[in-house]
């Protein structure tokens, strides 16, 4: 048995309605408890703010993708690299750091849960392998659907009962945790050299819509009862005008659950342009903001643009393509069979660039006007925004508008005529960043009730103590102590263990990776259809028996268990 | 007993349809196979147990020995060199990179004399690429360039492209085009509905005139180019731009030829070119089975695929001065640990002399042109026979390999966790 005992925090905890009580927080085994002895470890929080451990509802840690961002790269290697020291392993990278880098700079920032945001199903097993090497947070991975042949064939014979079930395999063969569309049924197209313009434009072959895919595949998570919704990286990503598409895509959403969102759309900032061209691209924040608040069904994440240099990576390849056409730096593309696909190009955001300073309003403008706190999550859509050792600096920008004017007088001048920022007086306090980083994303990926994003007893100990006194430092003007605050914990604790201590990680941690794994009714188990069987054999390139992510992939992990509605 | 669905560990296709029946602790018949294939399947002479050299004979070790002496000997070296990686599991992998770090070392991996060019070229313009199974299932033209997979990757045509079944192709035979382009006719030349024959050291000037015709400039292609017509040049442009998927896979006739890198990013170039008109994907001809795997784990765990330096504490890389060859050429190295591959059969004539001054520890089940200049030689399971783990299909798909029959032999994982327990400990302070 150990035991830990937090004395003195400032705790902020959302989902159980704590906003700043000073209290003792006791830890027993890993998890939070009433009371521990008086042999437990003592770790003196002196009123320092005290939240549970943030969690990144959508990052691009682990894979095939983002290793390839990391191979193309050596450029970005060379940027962020850190030797052997203690329990630390050597690290390299900045935008897309290695394995151990990701882990540590998450961790000295407070993070002890990550989701991956894209994983395709093929090449599961890479990214749980890249998991066992993020020792210090807990993962989960979303896993791509959006060019499922299986699937698009089942939404076309009208058999949504069947799209579950193929959910229900995949998800239990791949170790997967959410379902993913990126781009539904343009990652498909792209195999062809082509895209989807919108929702209603049907996919070459299969003859289903975007629309199709979204509302099937949306109907068929709730059939199988899965923790978190599905998870949509929208058609048209990066467009100008791409707003209405955006819309069009939300408006098909029917609110389907009362714990939770019923669906997700991810780095909405990418999606809610303005114009017809580059030459009046403008901000549509305002309607896409407008249009979340009034429905509960839809929770965002802002996918923020900061300046600088970063490296893109999405499953959405045709989207690449267009970004590599107008960069004209390197590209990557990796189509995978029968699934999805993927692209990577290196950028660099600029101050003196209008299309990006208006990206840089825009995510901002999201978080500042969609009303709760809890339907605009933060991130930058890691590390296609920017890196998320930027969040500290996100965080500040909310809360200050102090520094929103101050940055804004940066930026390319023309900007103030295409964006709703400067006139947005709205700051958030530390309630609503505690929200956005963790009570907020623990709720939208449904994993609360797994006691994480919250510090009430049997929850998880995964704890961040920042060296930040909130009644003392007023963030609208003193920003920078924000910045700081937010970049290095005092104290990190996961599972009951204090793993970072001012910048330096402590041990070397062992991660639990969670998934889920839906029950379906016999009639409904695609490793007996004779039909998936076929297809399966005779178009992918790897045995069916070969497919499934085995168990020693898994160290620690936590299955979530469904019973699904078919 | 029969067992299905086993992966081949032999090249870099890791088919994964194999029937291998065992009898006891023998494999007795293999089915789907390639002869490469079959015959590692088969096995050849395994050591028996480790060895050491005393003098002029091998004496035999215990395995507690064997790897007491490699421990030691890495922790004394001052520049240690951890080499091959390409014949061995993820998992083993993964424990070198930690080796490596520890003690200060180089970790390099075949990829340095084999497709290292081709990352560098990967490096500097990307790589459009997909897995194999969207080229089955797609492409209605395959090139070949400076690869001859009837030799090397026997199954590629009939898994992947020339002979597989294709979703989208009515009659994947007929319907499907291959182009060879080599210095020779190959056998591969010889089932190939066009042949280019270049003349070696051509490849990068075919590369730019094919550019040149596709951006639409063919009134500036000579009459012929290193050997090609005109008249061919502009008829390979044009399958290519008809194609509605277009496929290049090339071998080491491109990447290590006079241009070596700048062939390959000419051909990338030429690709993503060819991606404004239609869809192409450019992927190598990957060797050892286990090849892509272990540029992966190099990458994840220190942010480069091969030729990784800890001298200084961070990963260092620079391909040229952190490279096997170079090193040893350069007699820095002091001590080499090699697993999974022989540098003896492929390195320079100047490297080899360096190994034989050096003390070296090899981690391989068989006899082979390395053993010659161990000190000492520790017998290993091979994977995906007598030990599992992670590979990497040269497209980058994860298969876990399966163990087909038990042995005594301890897994190449098994022997470095050992061999890197013992160096942390010594380095405890």
């Amino acid at each position: 048995m150990t035991e830990l005992l937090v004395k003195n925090a400032c705790v902020i905890d959302p989902l159980r309605g704590i906003n700043g009580d000073v209290m003792d927080i006791a830890i027993r085994d890993g998890k939070i408890v009433e009371e521990v002895s008086d042999a437990a470890e003592v770790v003196d929080a002196r009123g320092m703010l005290t939240m549970p451990g943030g969690i990144d509802s959508h990052t691009h840690i682990c894979g095939t993708k983002v290793n390839f961002g990391r191979y193309m790269s050596p450029e970005d290697m060379r940027a962020g690299r850190t030797p052997r020291r203690g329990p630390m392993h050597a690290t390299s990278g900045y935008s897309v750091p290695t394995t151990y880098g990701n882990s540590y700079r998450y961790s000295v920032m407070g993070y002890t849960t990550l989701l991956e945001g894209a994983m395709a199903p093929l090449e599961a097993r890479h990214t749980h392998e890249e998991f066992t090497y993020t020792p210090l947070q807990d993962t989960m991975a979303n896993t791509l659907f959006d060019g499922n042949w299986a699937i698009m064939e089942a939404i076309r014979d009208g058999d949504i009962k069947r799209v579950a079930a193929i959910i229900a395999w995949t998800l239990s063969a791949v170790k997967g945790f959410g379902v993913k569309l990126t781009n539904p049924g343009g990652t498909e197209a792209w195999q062809w050299g082509k895209n989807v313009s919108c929702i209603r434009d049907p996919v070459p072959y299969f003859e289903v819509t975007p629309a199709e895919i979204i509302r099937s595949v949306v109907e068929a998570n709730e059939l199988l009862h899965l923790p978190h919704s599905v998870h949509l990286h929208c058609n048209n990503l990066g467009t100008p005008g791409n707003y209405t598409c955006t819309l069009g895509s939300m408006g098909l959403i029917p609110d389907l659950n009362p714990k939770r969102q019923t669906l997700y759309a991810t780095h909405v900032q990418y999606h809610a342009y303005g114009g017809s061209g580059w030459k009046d691209f403008c901000s549509k924040s305002e309607p896409i903001a407008n249009f979340v608040s009034m429905r509960p069904q839809i929770v965002i994440d802002m996918g923020q643009v900061m300046f600088g240099r970063t490296t893109t990576m999405t499953a959405d390849g045709p989207m690449e393509f267009n970004l590599y056409r107008l960069h004209h730096d390197k590209w990557s593309n990796h189509d995978v069979e029968l699934e999805t696909g993927s692209g990577i190009i290196p950028v660099v955001y600029r101050r003196k660039n209008l299309v990006n300073s208006i990206m840089w309003s825009i995510g901002l403008e999201l978080a500042l006007l969609t009303k709760s706190p809890w339907q605009c999550l933060l991130t930058t859509d890691n590390p296609n925004g920017a890196p998320f050792v930027k969040y500290p600096e996100i965080i500040a920008l909310l809360m200050s508008k102090r520094y929103r004017d101050a940055e804004f007088a940066t930026v390319h001048p023309d900007t103030g005529s295409r964006v709703p920022l400067p006139a947005i007086e709205r700051e958030l306090d530390w309630n609503e960043i505690a929200v956005m980083t963790r009570a907020g994303a623990a709720r939208a990926l449904g994993i609360q009730d797994l006691g994480k994003g919250h510090l009430a007893p049997g929850a998880d100990a995964d704890i961040a103590i920042y060296p930040l006194k909130i009644d003392e430092v007023d963030p609208s003007a003193e920003y920078q102590k924000v910045i700081d605050g937010f970049s290095q914990t005092e104290y990190t604790i996961k599972r009951g263990r204090v793993v970072a201590r001012r910048g330096e990680c402590l041990v070397h941690g062992s991660n639990a990776t969670f998934w889920v794994r839906p029950k379906v009714p016999e009639n409904y188990d695609m490793s007996k259809d004779p039909d998936f069987i076929e297809k399966f054999e005779r178009y992918y390139t790897v045995r069916m028996s070969n497919y499934p992510v085995q168990e020693e992939y898994l160290s620690r992990n936590r299955c979530i268990e469904t019973e699904a509605d078919l | 007993m029969i067992v299905k669905d086993a992966v081949c560990p032999f090249c870099g296709c890791l088919c994964d349809d194999i029937e291998v029946e065992v009898e006891g602790d023998r494999v007795v018949a293999v089915t789907n196979a390639c002869e490469l294939g079959t015959t590692k399947f088969m096995g050849e002479k395994r050591l028996k147990n480790p060895i050491q050299r005393v003098g002029d004979e091998w004496k035999d070790i215990t395995y507690d020995e064997a790897i007491r002496y490699a421990a030691d000997m890495l922790l004394s070296a001052e520049r240690p060199l951890l080499y091959g990686w390409s014949g061995t599991h993820g998992e083993a992998q993964c424990v070198g990179v930690h080796m490596a770090e520890l003690i200060h070392g180089v970790i390099d991996n075949t990829s340095s004399v084999c497709h290292g060019p081709s990352i560098l070229a990967i490096q500097e313009v990307g790589h459009p690429g997909c897995t194999l199974g969207v080229v089955k299932n797609r492409a209605d033209l395959v090139i070949y360039w400076g690869s001859n997979p009837i030799d090397a990757h026997p199954r590629h045509l009939s898994r992947y492209t020339r002979y597989a079944e294709g979703f989208f192709l009515d009659n994947a035979f007929r319907d499907r085009k291959v182009i060879v382009v080599d210095v020779r006719k190959t056998e591969t030349a010889n089932i190939a509905d066009e042949f280019v024959q270049v003349r070696p050291g051509g490849d990068y000037a075919i590369l730019s005139a094919l550019r040149a015709i596709v951006q639409g400039k063919t009134e500036t292609i000579p009459r012929t180019v290193a050997g090609v017509t005109r008249e061919q040049l502009i008829r390979v442009a044009n399958l290519c731009k008809s194609a509605k998927f277009g496929a290049v896979y090339f071998g080491l006739g491109l990447t290590m030829t006079p241009g070596k890198y700048k062939n390959i990013r000419n051909a990338i170039e030429l690709v993503s070119e060819l991606n404004r008109h239609t869809k192409f994907t450019i992927s190598a001809m990957r060797g050892h089975y286990n090849v892509y795997g272990s540029n992966e784990v190099n990458t994840w765990m220190t942010g480069y695929p091969f030729g990784i330096d800890f001298s200084r504490g961070i990963a260092f890389y620079n391909p040229g001065e952190t490279t096997a060859v170079d090193i040893l050429a350069r007699k820095e190295c002091d001590a080499a640990l090699i697993v999974g591959s022989d540098p003896a059969a492929h390195f320079p004539r100047r490297c080899l002399e360096h190994l034989a001054e050096i003390p070296i520890v090899q981690l391989d089940p068989y006899p082979n042109a390395t053993t010659a200049f161990c000190n000492v030689q520790i017998p290993v399971a091979v994977t995906g026979i007598d030990a599992e783990g992670t590979a990497y299909r040269m497209d980058g798909v994860p298969i876990r390999t399966r163990r087909v029959l038990w042995s005594d032999y301890l897994s190449d994982e098994e022997v470095l966790s050992r061999m890197y327990a013992l160096m942390q400990e010594a380095q405890q302070p």
